[in-house]
């Protein structure tokens, strides 16, 4: 684990939740993602899989991904929102993480004697480059290739989740909402009032 | 749901239509009867559909336009938020496959009143004049059956409709009067580019864009909030949306959000007798003396595939076997870099730059075609899909890297896609909501397409270490903007539509939209789309006066 501190300290983009950075509406839809705890699509056994996966795909200091990534995950696939496009090997979404869910669950088992979530870091993290090098075996995956799988739904819908949390935001030094009250200050190394302030060591 | 829930309760109706300048607001809206024989129904009100809207109504014709996408009022309904904004892009259904199979969806594909516009990167540039005639002047692709100097005239009047922030002297192609209204401050994103450009001696310019630099009637100027590709929620963003449409409203056009047009119908002498439209639940048959399909590249085609009928069992004007075919994206790649310096390049709009370098000079190029490239901001999602998809990270290397987001800059190209048939929009066996087949995408880039792009990575790289930055990587896939698959030409065995935009086999049906692009030009599209439909309005306008519409 990384012991530097985070690079944007005390930063926390919803303290602009009262003030013109933040229309209505924006506050509207932010608050809603943040009271998202899941699971209404996937069950509960899907569910631990799931998590365990954010906690690959987008690991924290303190180990566990926010809930509202898998939360968020789970709300696309329980409103069915899709993207617009899928590979001609994929099935539509729902489909396709259902099949992936049980099918990496199904290649733990095979190899390591448990589902995902009940193995080791390491072997999770084996298990995952496996799915990405496009070396998964396990028959559960069916007519679905395991590699657009991994990159198309896995890793695509986790980042695209938490990428949208205030949480990740924060870690980034994003400004975030900006709607009335935009920027000012363009230039390089210039900043308005209402943004991040990064540490420099 | 609330009542006004715009995705789901259309809310141009019963004479009509949202004021998008006003919260809350309303403008009155001329309406048709269904059984009413309107001169024209317009499917689909984006850059080429909206502009003609206006047009035509404004010449006096009887304009129904429909679009499938809600109709919004951007200062209540836009979020500044990439995940909720969702909502402004073709999500239903498509399969895309291929070598090089195209991301839709956000990346290039609206479903909106106003069309792809709403979230559009507004960056508004004209082709290269030698590009109308690529095949003659520089012997690759095939030459449209236009003018230059005739669109350079329709450019001017898209450029004032939307009164483009810009240069007072852009550095390439013929002279041209200075922009509207005067170019924005840059962002360091857009110094970067500045850098390397001085750097490597070649010119870069203030990119002209549609954003305004100073108010205009009920709309301020840009608070650069970053969040264009999202859409505006200031309307400071110049679109069809808040430009076209509004006029074309005020000439007595009738807009229909949330209409669905599944099928135009061919009577038994082979014209046009309208289109069958989903709204409210229900199909309906709105009557027409013409039809214009302006859908877009994927959508235009599958709807005159999906009107196949004992007349025309291949689709609708398909005697050439064309439609669907050539389809073209933008290359799109990027390389992106790390500063030592703070650049934070979510504030403003994210192509504030450009250099239109490699698009004007043909010595020492292996390749057909040109490419523009310009400075980058992408927002947190959007950047995480790159670096999760192109750059191949996930786990600790991912939020690393993502921590590093306030001190990188990128450039990126829109590079020209050369023409090929193999290039195709079919249909697929699927059906979405309505029950219609949707639309199956092939892509593969071409040899010279690959050529090109090996090239603008290799000088962006350099471009960037000149700028000062390190850490520097490149995208492998990335496309933007659709065009083709109903091209223009002045052969019907070889074209879908004539010079007008009148299709060859039905002469009352006409196509006004990006698919009837023959070649891509290194410039976005958008422009071009614009100022064609203001030709094509002018051409309708012309042969009417002389009864052959
Ligand atoms: C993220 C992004 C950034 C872009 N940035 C730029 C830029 O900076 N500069 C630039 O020049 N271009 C840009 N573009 C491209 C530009 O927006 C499009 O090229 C342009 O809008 C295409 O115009 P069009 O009229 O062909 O189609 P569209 O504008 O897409 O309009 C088509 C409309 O038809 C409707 N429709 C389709 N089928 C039906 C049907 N059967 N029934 C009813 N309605 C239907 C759709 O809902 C849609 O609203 C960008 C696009 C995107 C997505
Ligand atoms: S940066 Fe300007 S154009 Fe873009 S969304 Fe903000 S106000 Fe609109």
């Amino acid at each position: 684990m990384n012991n530097r501190g985070p690079r944007y300290p005390g930063y926390n983009v919803l303290d602009k939740r009262d003030t013109p950075s933040w229309n209505e509406i924006t506050r509207k839809v932010i608050d809603h993602r943040l009271t998202l705890d899941g699971p209404k699509f996937f069950t509960l056994e899907e569910w631990l899989t799931l998590r365990a996966l954010c906690d690959c795909i987008v690991p924290q200091r303190s180990g566990r991904a926010p809930v509202q990534c898998a939360a968020l995950v789970d709300h696309k696939m329980e409103l069915d929102q899709r993207d617009g496009f899928r590979p001609p090997s994929l099935p539509s979404q729902r489909e396709a993480w259902r099949r992936g869910i049980a099918a990496i669950n199904e290649e733990c088992r095979e190899r390591y004697g448990g589902a995902f979530h009940e193995l080791t870091g390491g072997q999770q993290d084996r298990l995952l480059r496996l799915l990405e090098e496009g070396e998964a075996s396990s028959p559960a995956w069916g007519d679905m290739p395991a590699k657009v799988f991994f990159k198309r739904r896995l890793v695509h819908d986790i980042a695209a989740a938490y990428y949208a949390l205030p949480h990740a935001w924060n870690e980034m030094g994003f400004g975030g909402p900006a709607s009335p009250r935009g920027y000012v200050r363009l230039d390089f190394n210039k900043r308005d009032r209402w943004e991040a302030i990064e540490q420099h060591d | 749901m609330t009542e006004d829930d715009p995705t789901r309760v259309p809310r141009a109706k019963n004479g009509r239509a949202p004021d998008v300048l006003r919260v809350g607001g309303w403008v009155p809206m001329r309406c048709f009867a269904d059984d009413e024989q309107v001169d024209f129904v317009i499917v689909g009100t984006g850059a080429g559909g909206g502009t003609l809207s206006c047009k035509l109504s404004e010449y006096g014709f009887s304009v129904v336009a429909l679009d499938v996408g809600p109709y919004w009022r951007p200062l209540e309904d836009f979020a500044s938020d990439e995940h909720e904004q969702y909502k402004l892009y073709w999500t239903d259904e498509r399969i895309s496959g291929g070598e090089d199979a195209l991301e839709l969806g956000r990346n290039n594909s609206g479903q909106s009143v106003g069309g792809s516009m709403v979230h559009f990167a507004m960056v508004s540039l004209r082709f290269r004049p030698e590009w109308f005639k690529s095949r003659s002047l520089l012997g690759y692709g095939v030459d449209w059956p236009v003018d230059w100097r005739e669109m350079w005239g329709y450019y001017r009047e898209v450029e004032e409709n939307l009164c483009l922030a810009g240069p007072i002297k852009y550095p390439w192609g013929p002279p041209r009067p200075r922009y509207p209204y005067r170019p924005h401050e840059l962002n360091a994103a857009a110094k970067v580019l500045a850098r390397g450009c001085e750097k490597l001696g070649i010119k870069w310019c203030s990119t002209p864009i549609a954003t305004l630099s100073a108010p205009r009637g009920l709309a301020h100027p840009c608070v650069y909030r970053g969040f264009c590709i999202a859409g505006c929620s200031t309307n400071a963003k110049q679109s069809a949306i808040n430009t076209w449409l509004p006029r074309a409203l005020k000439a007595g056009a009738e807009i229909r959000d949330l209409a669905m047009v599944g099928r135009v119908e061919l009577d038994a002498n082979g014209r046009v007798r309208g289109v069958h439209y989903h709204r409210e639940g229900q199909w309906r048959f709105q009557r027409a003396r013409n039809v214009v399909v302006a859908g877009y590249a994927i959508e235009t085609p599958r709807l005159l595939l999906n009107s196949a009928c004992p007349q025309a069992p291949d689709g609708l004007a398909n005697s050439s076997g064309l439609v669907g075919k050539y389809l073209m994206a933008h290359c799109n790649q990027g390389v992106y870099g790390v500063f030592d310096d703070e650049i934070r390049w979510y504030k403003a709009p994210p192509s504030l730059s450009l250099t239109e370098h490699w698009n004007y000079t043909d010595e020492g190029k292996d390749f057909d075609g040109g490419y523009a490239y310009m400075s980058q901001g992408p927002l947190p999602v959007e950047w995480s899909g790159t670096q999760t998809g192109n750059h191949k990270l996930w786990g600790e290397s991912l939020l690393r890297d993502m921590e590093r987001y306030n001190h990188y800059a990128g450039l990126k190209i829109v590079g020209e896609c050369q023409a090929m048939e193999t290039n195709t929009v079919r249909l697929a066996d699927e059906k979405d909501r309505f029950g219609l087949p949707i639309a199956n995408v092939t892509f593969a880039h071409s040899d010279n397409d690959k050529k090109l792009i090996a090239h603008a990575k290799n000088f962006m790289r350099t471009a960037l270490e000149a700028a000062g930055g390190y850490d520097i990587w490149a995208e492998e896939t990335e496309t933007a903007h659709l065009m083709g698959t109903c091209r223009m030409g002045d052969d019907p065995r070889s074209s879908v539509v004539n010079p007008d935009g009148r299709t060859w086999d039905v002469p009352n049906l006409w196509i006004c939209d990006g698919s009837l692009f023959p070649t891509s030009g290194g410039v976005n599209p958008s422009l071009t789309i614009q100022a064609m439909a203001c030709r094509i309005a002018d051409r309708i306008k012309a042969l009417a006066a002389r009864a052959e519409v």
